[in-house]
């Protein structure tokens, strides 16, 4: 069955491609990614990683809690679909999490347990690099993914890769790992915010990035900038620099 | 204001004994560099204030005249590093290094070299400085070139926060420069606690860690978890 509908898919990419060309930043980018297309499989949550200079992957967006958790579970584990998508360049498509004991011993009762019944992984690639992979958990049994579907996602995917090249035609393999070295860096700066923001405001981290994401949108300034200025200068953000309560 | 480095490498303690153990340290790890890198020479430059003054050290006095020229001509690979928190990768200078930095390239083609390749020292947005790897000889640094100064410039960051060398290639990454989200999380809370920049929360978690025996991971754990909180006298 077809999950994916043609007019949700067409918005995506018009957004991609405005995203594109208008003040960039990756980690917002990915950010978006990933909360579109959660929304192309029903009821679907999914989680983006990319590889670090050693070939680890490090998490970079998601597009719930739960996601990231399992992301972030996958990389403590070294095991899962993401790992080995990456690992072997080749798509996990509907891995059933009720039966997946046994091909992840530790992820696939995780991930059952945290409500999701399936789970797609595809390597992000860019030429002939991997950089990387995506997530897509489904919590519906229905939410199958056809041939087309995979496509549809993988399409997806290899945009994400593109969004890597901020000049995207030059093709210097510099380029690429200067843009990816940039990103990592970015994800630790807004990890970092999220911890000043959770501090500052007494709330909780995930609290603080939806705060630092809401703060970021309303003024109209790029997430990586706004989590820049949190730690490098929070006081000159009266917004989000409130007393800190002891706890 | 985050962009400053822990004491030990601040300038006005340039001649203090534990920033003279830090430069020394990170002067061997650029001898190091050098040959690991088939380098003609690394260099080194630690930040002070908002950038625009660096405190250089290298693998060879060549080199640190080298590394301290893109101060004074205000321009090169070291700075837009710096500046833009990426690498600045440059295999061939005499392609696309003189129209990026007239004066800087075509000072150190002058003197013989011909690619250069600058690594941010930095963890999130905590930038301490920057690590330049020059070559005689134009051409990329291969993955594993890439790899290893990309590990020498988290080297050389820890050993900027301990204050002194106690980090080597030795022990591995994985104790020195950890890239766990929680850690990250940890490092900002304990900013916000102390008042003090990302640096100095860095070093006071780092610190902590190491005195109470404790793996860095746990005690972000229970930083996050508000089990642990930090201020100015202690833990």
């Amino acid at each position: 069955m077809t999950t994916v509908s043609a007019e949700r898919l067409a918005k995506i990419f018009v957004e991609v491609a405005d995203t594109l060309v208008d003040e960039f930043d990756l980690v917002e980018f990915l950010q978006m990614l990933a909360d579109h297309a959660a929304g192309l499989v029903d009821a679907s949550a999914v989680g983006i990683l990319l590889a670090d200079q050693n070939g680890r992957l490090q998490f970079m967006a998601a597009s719930d809690e739960s996601a990231k958790l399992l992301e972030l579970f996958q990389i403590q584990n070294q095991e899962g679909p993401c790992l080995d998508a990456f690992n072997t360049a080749t798509p996990v498509i509907n891995a059933d999490l009720r039966t997946a004991g046994a091909r992840w011993p530790l992820f696939g009762p995780r991930a059952a347990a945290s409500g999701f019944l399936s789970v797609h992984a595809f390597p992000l690639r860019l030429r002939n690099e991997l950089i990387g992979a995506m997530n897509v958990f489904g919590t519906s049994v229905t939410a199958v993914l056809d041939a087309a579907d995979v496509q549809v996602v993988q399409a997806l995917a290899d945009v994400a890769a593109i969004g890597l090249l901020q000049e995207r035609a030059i093709s210097r393999g510099e380029i690429l790992t200067e843009q990816l070295q940039a990103a990592l860096n970015s994800r630790i700066i807004i990890e970092q915010a999220k911890g000043a923001i959770a501090q500052a405001q007494g709330v909780t981290v995930d609290v603080a990035f939806t705060v630092i994401r809401a703060y970021a949108r309303s003024t109209n300034s790029r997430l990586v900038d706004v989590a820049q200025l949190i730690v490098t200068d929070l006081a000159s953000i009266p917004a989000l620099a409130q007393p800190t309560e002891p706890v | 204001m985050a962009d400053e480095v822990p004491e030990a490498a601040d300038g006005s303690d340039a001649s203090s004994p534990s920033a003279i153990g830090v430069m020394g340290g990170l002067r061997k790890m650029c001898e190091t560099a050098a040959r690991t890198l088939l380098a003609s020479g690394v260099g080194m430059s630690v930040m002070v204030g908002n950038g625009v003054r660096g405190l250089a050290t290298a693998s060879d006095a060549a080199t640190e005249r080298v590394e301290e020229l893109q101060f004074t001509l205000g321009e090169g690979p070291c700075i837009d590093a710096f500046a833009s928190r990426r690498p600045v990768l440059m295999p061939d200078l005499e392609d696309g290094g003189l129209r990026r930095w007239p004066v800087y390239a075509s000072a150190v083609q002058e003197l013989g070299i011909r690619a250069v390749f600058a690594f941010p020292m930095q963890v999130g947005a905590a930038r301490l400085g920057v690590l330049d790897v020059f070559r005689r000889r134009p051409g990329a640094l291969s993955p594993k070139e890439l790899s290893e100064a990309l590990t020498l410039a988290d080297l050389a960051v820890v050993t900027l926060l301990d204050g002194h060398d106690r980090a080597s290639p030795a022990d591995g990454l994985d104790g020195a420069v950890e890239r766990r989200a929680e850690l990250f999380q940890a490092q900002g809370m304990v900013m916000v606690q102390l008042g003090s920049t990302i640096a100095e929360a860095m070093t006071r978690i780092r610190a902590y860690a190491f005195a109470s025996d404790r793996r860095l991971d746990d005690v972000a754990a229970d930083i996050v978890a508000r089990r642990l909180t930090f201020d100015r006298d202690h833990p």
